[in-house]
């Protein structure tokens, strides 16, 4: 397990710095550290802190977030195909945040937009906890995963729709797809408090959730407090996913993607799984935005686009091996 | 020395008694087993005393914290649940939560426990095997230990030999013996008349939701009392082979 | 600097004296509907009186239209093809980009329906409004307005001696080129276009990376909307906010560049001002 970790840490590292020196701007990899280190005064040391560093830290900060969110959810529902964007989080998230934008709500406090998409965030993880029930069958889950998610992204469409503002109506693309075009320093700093937060809550369940291997009854009679447990876990994972939200869409797949590989390698932990998947999920996150970067640079592919051409043929195979074992 | 006591213990479900006015208690070194019809209350009655459902009443295990509670009784639910497939040493690993803290891992003490547990079930060889692609029975006796090693004073197991082969049910019956000769008392839900009349020393009776007997079996199986519980006539000897119960027709 | 606004007043004086008889002609629609915000106000230069029935509910919006006001003597219209119908117009004058299944259906009503391309150049804005005078049986008064154009932009093209390099940046980080109108102004000015350089003819997309590090000696950005939106926050991105702080700074009217009407003119006059201001800092 711990050979695990410093592998995936190694390879979080390798990605990170690569991050940092991949982009359209034809800069070399000394120069490009260098200018990041030390503050010429060129384009240069502005291209590297406000365009690239906060990029790279918000794909670690993000994808983490939301590997882990998925360890903890699969962990609490006993099921492997529970993930934020599948059951609606994300999209409920993405409502609260745009909510909060059309409304010019996000423009008056500092913290408003994450806060608000947070809220979005708590109202579907809520929803979808009390649709699927205490043991979330798969059948279940997938469909109050499809009734939360088509209705949040309908409000959300109908939102921006609404909005006198000319390029509303074509954002619901960024909103579904996710994207860490462009973004700065500023949405860092908007959004690491909550990701913390939510990362404190959620490696909280660790105990808990290995608990639950052996069933809700067994694991209570062990002194697992199980409405904490679901509060924690809901508190969390909304904190969590409502700031990467906010900040970058909805991007989905990496819950459902990240821990499914690295099962195998906790053997099948779910208390360790979550400290694996929060670095998978950095991992997954910065190679599908450098593959953004690198395969087409010109045009502004979209980041969901990626992680759901990886995650929705997976995803495809679990639902296939599930109707097998006749669940 | 009582390891728990439970008086008056009613439950209602939907306006229905499920459970009413229940009480006994369970000193060291007993083997109860807890026996009636289908639907008459087993599951409730334990689970109530556990504190896992609302309930009127007292019950000694449900005042405490679930800490306490956790190193006091060892409950082993019906439905046999390993999630995830993990190792065997694992599951039984995971008997140690209530002594973890936070982010702690194992002691020695907790290894110790552990090892004990494989030991007594004869699990060594299975060790590092996936439990959930084990047989029904490996699977129970793998989590049997897990109950072990938690080291409690009392354990509860709900309809633990259920589903299994004939070799298995016995040898559970006799693990849990031994324990109670240890020093553990165990309270067991079983259906097999025959296992509960030859392992338990004491049988509790419960039928429509009251107890309706509680004392050693060959005081509780009475005729009349199996014929009105339920509703079958058996073939009842204590033979130089032990007692033998044998359920023979349905009466009406 | 409303350069065009006083010529036009003139115009409309000159027009009705000059254009009187003209109206008479058989040929000249009386009832017109326009439908798009560019044909709109070609169609407010051209047109004689009562001519001109409605135009697009987009040119009575200040931040779009450059003739709001004139706009509110004429009936608004959603651009859909029922509504039109039924003002019962005996042409119809629609942009290249307004619906394609209006414009067919109208035509399948029998409603004369004319078709204006975009003006991506200068040039385009000539053609157009002789256009509109043919079409609206107004000839002279369009020359007259062609010939006021060609004088104005005359005098700035006289003006422009180095040629510091902009960068247009809109919403989405969107950027115009040189074969663009917006781009077109920027030449009009006087400055260079870094999309050219960094190979972006027509514009698109452009990297925030690629623009920082072209290092411009100006950034025209659009103003954001007071309806709030994502798309427009990358005009407030630390690297846009440290290049309009660094280097001269302009601002995008809807109003002014997007239509291919005389009012680029106005579009013209205040990035020629940046670029004098740039020239008179010595950079």
């Amino acid at each position: 397990m711990t050979r695990l970790m410093a592998v995936l840490t190694a390879l979080l590292a390798l990605l990170f710095s690569a991050a940092l020196v991949l982009g359209p701007a034809d800069i070399g990899p000394v120069e490009s550290l260098r200018a990041l280190v030390v503050d010429n005064g060129g384009a240069l040391t502005l291209v590297m802190r406000e365009i690239r560093l906060p990029r790279a830290i918000l794909a670690v900060l993000i994808g983490a977030s939301l590997g882990m969110a998925g360890a903890a959810m699969q962990g609490y529902l006993r099921n492997p195909l529970a993930d934020p964007g599948l059951i609606g989080v994300s999209g409920s998230a993405a409502f609260g945040a745009v909510l909060s934008i059309q409304t010019g709500v996000a423009a008056t406090v500092a913290f408003a937009l994450p806060l608000s998409a947070l809220t979005g965030a708590l109202v579907g993880v809520f929803l979808v906890l009390s649709l699927a029930g205490p043991r979330g069958s798969s059948l279940t889950l997938i469909l109050a995963g499809i009734a939360i998610s088509a209705l949040a992204a309908a409000l959300t469409s109908l939102t921006l729709n609404l909005s006198p503002n000319p390029f509303a109506a074509s954002e619901i693309v960024f909103w579904m797809m996710g994207s860490l075009a462009d973004r700065s320093m500023t949405h860092v700093w908007i959004a690491w408090p909550l990701i913390a937060l939510g990362g404190v809550l959620l490696a909280s369940l660790a105990r808990g959730l290995d608990a639950l291997t052996l069933g809700e009854d067994a694991a209570e009679a062990m002194g697992i407090s199980l409405k904490r447990l679901r509060l924690t876990l809901v508190f969390g994972t909304a904190a969590v996913v409502g700031a990467s939200t906010a900040v970058a869409g909805a991007i989905g797949f990496i819950g459902l993607v990240v821990p499914h590989i690295l099962r195998p390698f906790v053997g099948a932990k779910p208390g360790q799984l979550l400290w694996a998947s929060a670095l998978g999920g950095a991992i997954m996150l910065l190679v599908a935005d450098i593959a953004v970067r690198v395969v087409l640079p010109s045009r502004d592919l979209k980041l969901g686009v990626l992680t759901a051409l990886v995650g929705a043929p997976l995803f495809l195979h679990l639902i296939y091996k599930t109707r097998k074992e006749g669940l | 020395m009582t390891v728990m006591a439970v008086k008056s213990l009613s439950v209602t479900r939907r306006n229905r008694a499920v459970l009413k006015d229940v009480s006994f208690e369970i000193g060291a070194g007993e083997l109860v087993g807890l026996i009636g019809p289908n639907g008459a209350g087993k599951t409730t009655l334990m689970r109530a005393a556990l504190g896992l459902i609302a309930a009127h009443g007292q019950s000694s295990l449900a005042q405490m914290s679930p800490r306490d509670r956790a190193r006091a009784v060892a409950w082993m639910p019906q439905a046999r649940e390993i999630a995830w497939p993990v190792t065997v040493e694992n599951v039984v690993t995971l008997g140690r939560i209530p002594y973890l803290g936070g982010a702690q891992k194992p002691n020695d003490a907790d290894r110790d426990a552990v090892e004990k547990a494989i030991a007594y079930l004869d699990l060594e060889a299975l060790r590092h095997r996936t439990a959930t692609r084990l047989s029904g029975g490996e699977q129970a006796r793998v989590l049997l230990a897990r109950a072990l090693a938690q080291q409690t004073p009392l354990l509860m197991a709900d309809e633990p030999t259920a589903g299994l082969d004939p070799g298995h049910q016995i040898s559970t019956m006799q693990t849990f013996g031994k324990l109670v000769k240890a020093g553990t008392s165990v309270i067991v839900s079983l259906h097999d008349l025959g296992l509960a009349a030859r392992h338990c020393s004491r049988l509790i009776v419960i039928d429509d939701a009251r107890i309706v007997a509680d004392g050693p079996p060959e005081k509780v199986l009475t005729p009349e009392l199996i014929q009105s519980t339920f509703s079958i006539t058996a073939w009842h000897q204590t033979t130089d082979q032990g007692t033998i119960f044998q359920p023979l027709e349905v009466v009406t | 600097m409303r350069v065009f606004v006083l010529n036009f007043k003139s115009i409309v004086i000159a027009g009705l004296v000059a254009t009187g008889p003209v109206m008479g002609l058989a040929e000249a629609p009386k009832r017109v509907v326009s439908v798009n915000l560019c044909t709109d106000q070609l169609a407010m230069l051209v047109a004689g009186p009562a001519q001109l029935y409605s135009v697009s509910e987009l040119a009575f919006d200040p931040r779009g239209s450059a003739m709001a006001e004139q706009a509110k003597t004429y009936v608004p219209n959603g651009g859909f093809a029922e509504e039109i119908y039924l003002m019962q117009p005996d042409l119809v004058i629609a942009g290249s980009f307004s619906t394609p299944a209006t414009t067919a259906m109208l035509r399948r009503l029998g409603v004369p329906v004319v078709v204006f391309d975009y003006a991506s150049s200068l040039a385009d804005i000539r053609d157009r409004l002789l256009q509109m005078g043919d079409v609206l049986g107004q000839p002279e008064r369009a020359q007259m307005i062609v010939a006021d154009f060609d004088a104005q932009l005359a005098a700035f093209q006289a003006e422009a001696t180095t040629n510091p390099r902009a960068a247009l940046y809109q919403a989405n980080g969107y950027t115009s080129g040189d074969s663009t109108l917006a781009g077109q102004i920027l030449i009009a000015a006087g400055f260079e276009n870094i999309a050219t350089e960094a190979g972006f003819p027509y514009g698109g997309f452009l990297p925030l990376e690629v623009l920082a590090m072209s290092q411009p000696d100006a950034i025209i950005t659009s103003n954001p909307d007071a309806a709030r939106s994502r798309a427009e926050e990358i005009l407030s991105h630390p690297v846009v906010e440290a290049l309009r702080e660094t280097t001269g700074a302009g601002w995008f009217s809807d109003r002014d560049w997007v239509c291919g009407t005389p009012f680029v003119l106005n579009a013209i006059a205040a990035t020629a001002k940046l670029r004098r201001q740039l020239e008179g800092d010595g950079s």
